[in-house]
């Protein structure tokens, strides 16, 4: 099923930057209601979140409606590049949450956003099937021309971790193919179609036994890190406040540690 | 019409023209629409071969399951193409049912190769040519075959001199759609045979990919792929409308 | 080279089941209404339909074992099914073709067919390009290039209007004549059949019910469909001596009969009296008047009572008998107009 998010992913930005380029409108089309914002009347807060916090925000989600009856949190989880271009072409969100600073940089670059701030980070690992077929052990098993390699592209956040890691190991690997997304490459671990990759810890924790993480030095280097930001067009700027307020806090880092997250 | 026109006309609007020149002139781009045109005219002739006697089988031999056959050809159109691709690792995969034995026996691996974007893009544009065969198969006077079997003709040289004519269009009109489908296949490309330029990465991955960063780099090549598509389409209808 | 075939199709509730000679040169029409079997029987003989039971034989080798395509027939359809997509001298050099000739060879002798049909002119049409007559002669050359030792037609000349019909008719009749196989054609036109086929064949729900030259069949109807299409009045009854009777009313005949017989006689024969006429009560019978329609120059009445009957008579006659249909009427028939025959 997580498949279809990036399908449905796909077509998106282009539906969005057309009507956007047609009508030339903004997010008014937005069916959140501008009443005051944690009064109990029934109100919708948007969040856009990078697909690797699927799992962490949809938690924090629940804990944040049951704290504020009456409120529905609705997520559009994606590639934080795609989910940035929907932004910038006015699609209606409150927060964002992204998962490399350089795509947070579009939304502020566009003042649609200011101030973010960083509330975790994330450490690459080397993903390999559970039997591990390839014997992969360290970062420089995967410059071995007979080991099938999967990276992100370079385009992605993911990717481009993956390039700095690599370029500070003093590596050069050919994959056999640069995945549209972290969880694509992911998906050619678990059914064994490459013998390694690079993905996020959090990535590897929630694949499970499938696949097995292996964490090595130089992903030091290339940390990423999650930039959150409520957004300036917001018509609910409190609940967009709180909201970002409760990822920042002990409960939310709690949560977020848990799923392999680093604390910032 | 409108509604099929605007979004080009919305891509036209936005494309970065001035720098429309030098952006199509760099060799990933055109690698990846060369690609592109190669593996979607290759899936198009492995459709034409697998589809056109399937169509036949479908619409003029009556077997048990002839339904149900029917009904799976249609799969790959409901199925969304990223499942699809799933659907073809788990088959022709490295631990896949038929993949392991390939590999096992043949060294062959289909996925992360070109052929394996063949493969993807026969899979989700074959419903298109056997439908469009199969329509056309049952709409031919099915007595004409009869009386070429009354002139002696065989049941291969009815199908060639006969059948195979009378449905040309239908053929072309499957083997076009079919072709443009293929071109602009996503999903199951990515899922079945990766992204990697010049051997994997077509223009859809290409525009993908271009999307996350530059947006005027994904209008660019989303252009040059309509364009070469459109092209090649309105030559071919000319072509098979004008001839008698 | 002739035609020996039993022909048994089994599809229920339908069932056809005929016995069928044609000599060599000869033409046989199958006649009978629409549904009789006529088709099916050709498609029988063509190898297009199986045969439930059976056998077909042609100049004493089995036929019914071979497919379609390995007989040695040529086949002219009811709308001709032209290849769309060939000339008309390709259509006609196909069957030459898938009997082994060259390319060359089969155009040469395809062309020397259209020239003889008189289309030579037209050898490079489309079918849809050529008249309804043009496309008939088309197919009748195709179905002859191939040299076939068994010709069907199956309602050759249905497709035409009236006035091409005519002219089509006398052509397919000199080159049915020029041909020295077996010729079958299937018709529901008793015109057709009389003016092309040497011997007629009827058929009605699958069975033969009469068959004999065109001229034996028109004179002695078996059947109401037979007479109906020959345009006699028949009536079965009892004979004894020169008489033979139909329900109550009895006819002087000139045959000596005894036995089942039928009495057949023309409209024409019919008079029709207000009163009762004086003299012989024989061949008279008092009827109601059921209808009465246009015929040709004259009008048509139909009679019933212990018989039914047409009768013609002279728009005069009608006028002066001031005929209206439900009205009591005489009808009476000359002895020597009468014909009887055994049942």
């Amino acid at each position: 099923m997580f498949r279809r998010v990036s399908r449905w992913a796909a077509g998106l930005p282009l539906a969005v930057a057309l009507t956007a380029g047609l009508t030339g409108c903004g997010s008014s089309d937005q069916a959140t209601p501008a009443a005051s914002s944690s009064s109990g009347a029934a109100t919708a807060l948007t969040v856009f979140a990078a697909a690797s916090l699927t799992e962490t925000f949809t938690e924090l989600g629940k804990t944040f409606e049951a704290a504020h009856p009456g409120t529905s949190v609705k997520f559009n989880f994606s590639s934080s590049a795609t989910l940035a271009q929907q932004i910038t072409q006015g699609a209606p969100a409150d927060v964002f949450a992204a998962a490399s600073p350089a795509t947070m940089k579009t939304v502020t670059d566009a003042s649609l956003a200011t101030a973010p701030t960083t509330f975790v980070r994330n450490k690459l690992q080397i993903a390999v099937p559970a039997d591990n077929p390839a014997k992969v052990n360290a970062l420089k098993d995967l410059a071995d021309p007979k080991v099938k390699v999967a990276l992100c592209a370079e385009q992605v956040p993911c990717g481009s971790a993956a390039v700095k890691a690599l370029n500070a190991a003093g590596l050069k690997v050919t994959p056999v193919t640069y995945e549209q997304d972290v969880k694509a490459t992911l998906t050619k671990v678990e059914l064994g179609e490459v013998d390694a990759a690079l993905v996020y810890t959090t990535d590897v924790l929630t694949a499970g036994d499938k696949v097995k993480g292996l964490a090595f030095p130089e992903a030091d280097k290339a940390i990423n890190d999650y930039p959150i930001a409520a957004l300036s067009k917001t018509p609910v700027p409190d609940l967009a406040k709180q909201f970002v307020d409760l990822v920042l806090s002990a409960q939310g880092r709690d949560v977020l540690t848990k799923a392999g997250f680093q604390a910032p | 019409m409108a509604f099929l026109v605007l979004p080009l006309a919305g891509l036209l609007i936005r494309a970065p023209w001035p720098t429309l020149a030098q952006r199509l002139a760099e060799p990933q781009v055109l690698e990846a629409l060369r690609l592109s045109l190669v593996t979607a005219t290759v899936a198009t002739l492995v459709c034409l071969l697998l589809g056109v006697p399937l169509a036949w089988l479908l619409a003029r031999v009556t077997f048990p399951g002839r339904r149900l056959v029917r009904a799976l050809i249609t799969v790959p159109l409901v199925l969304p193409p990223v499942v699809g691709g799933v659907a073809l690792l788990l088959v022709l995969g490295r631990r896949g049912l038929i993949g392991q034995w390939l590999e096992a026996t043949f060294g062959i691996s289909l996925p992360f190769t070109t052929a394996g974007v063949v493969l993807a893009e026969a899979f989700v544009a074959m419903p298109f040519l056997v439908i469009s065969v199969e329509g056309a198969l049952h709409a031919t006077d099915l007595r004409l075959e009869e009386a070429a079997a009354t002139l002696g003709a065989s049941r291969w040289v009815i199908f060639r001199r006969v059948t195979l004519p009378l449905v040309a269009p239908g053929i072309v009109a499957g083997a076009v759609l079919c072709w443009a489908r293929a071109l602009g296949e996503f999903g199951a490309t990515i899922t079945f045979a990766g992204n990697f330029p010049g051997r994997t990465q077509t223009m859809p991955l290409a525009v993908y990919l271009a999307l996350e960063t530059e947006p005027e780099a994904a209008i660019v090549l989303s252009i040059l792929l309509l364009a070469v598509s459109v092209i090649i389409l309105a030559s071919l209808r000319d072509r098979w409308v004008t001839s008698p | 080279m002739s035609l020996h075939a039993h022909l048994v199709v089994a599809r229920p509730p339908f069932h056809l089941d005929i016995d069928l000679t044609v000599a060599a040169g000869q033409v046989v029409a199958l006649l009978g209404p629409n549904g009789a079997g006529k088709t099916t029987a050709l498609r029988a003989l063509a190898g297009l339909t199986g045969l439930s039971d059976g056998h077909i034989t042609l100049d004493d080798g089995p036929l019914h074992t071979l497919a379609a395509e390995r007989r040695p027939i040529g086949m002219v359809f009811q709308d001709y099914l032209l290849f769309p997509h060939l000339s008309a001298l390709d259509n006609v050099a196909f069957g030459l073709r898938c009997h082994g000739a060259s390319r060359s060879d089969a155009r040469r002798r395809a062309s020397a067919w259209l020239e003889r049909v008189g289309l030579a002119e037209h050898a490079r049409a489309r079918p849809r390009q050529l008249s309804g007559g043009q496309a008939q002669r088309v197919a009748l050359a195709r179905a002859l290039a191939v040299e076939p030792r068994l010709l069907l037609l199956d309602e050759p000349l249905a497709a035409l209007d009236a006035r091409t019909r005519l002219d089509i008719r006398a052509q397919l009749r000199r080159h049915l004549a020029d041909f020295d196989g077996a010729t079958v054609l299937v018709t529901h036109d008793p015109l057709e059949a009389m003016v092309l086929a040497d011997r007629l064949i009827v058929i009605e729900n699958g069975a033969v019910v009469q068959q004999g030259t065109p001229t034996e069949v028109a004179r002695r109807p078996r059947t109401d469909y037979v007479a109906r299409l020959v345009g006699l009045n028949l009536h079965r009854g009892i004979a004894a001596d020169r008489q033979v009777k139909v329900e109550e009313v009895l006819f002087n005949v000139a045959e000596h009969l005894s036995g089942p017989a039928f009495v057949a006689f023309s409209p024409a024969a019919v008079a029709l009296y207000r009163t009762r006429p004086d003299g012989s009560p024989r061949n008279l019978w008092q009827g109601r008047i059921q209808g009465i329609e246009r015929h040709g120059d004259n009008v048509r009445v139909h009679l019933d009572g212990p018989i039914t009957a047409s009768a013609d008579i002279t728009p005069a006659a009608l006028a002066d008998l001031d005929l209206t249909p439900g009205q009591q009427i005489w009808a009476a028939v000359k002895a020597t107009e009468t014909h009887a025959y055994p049942a």
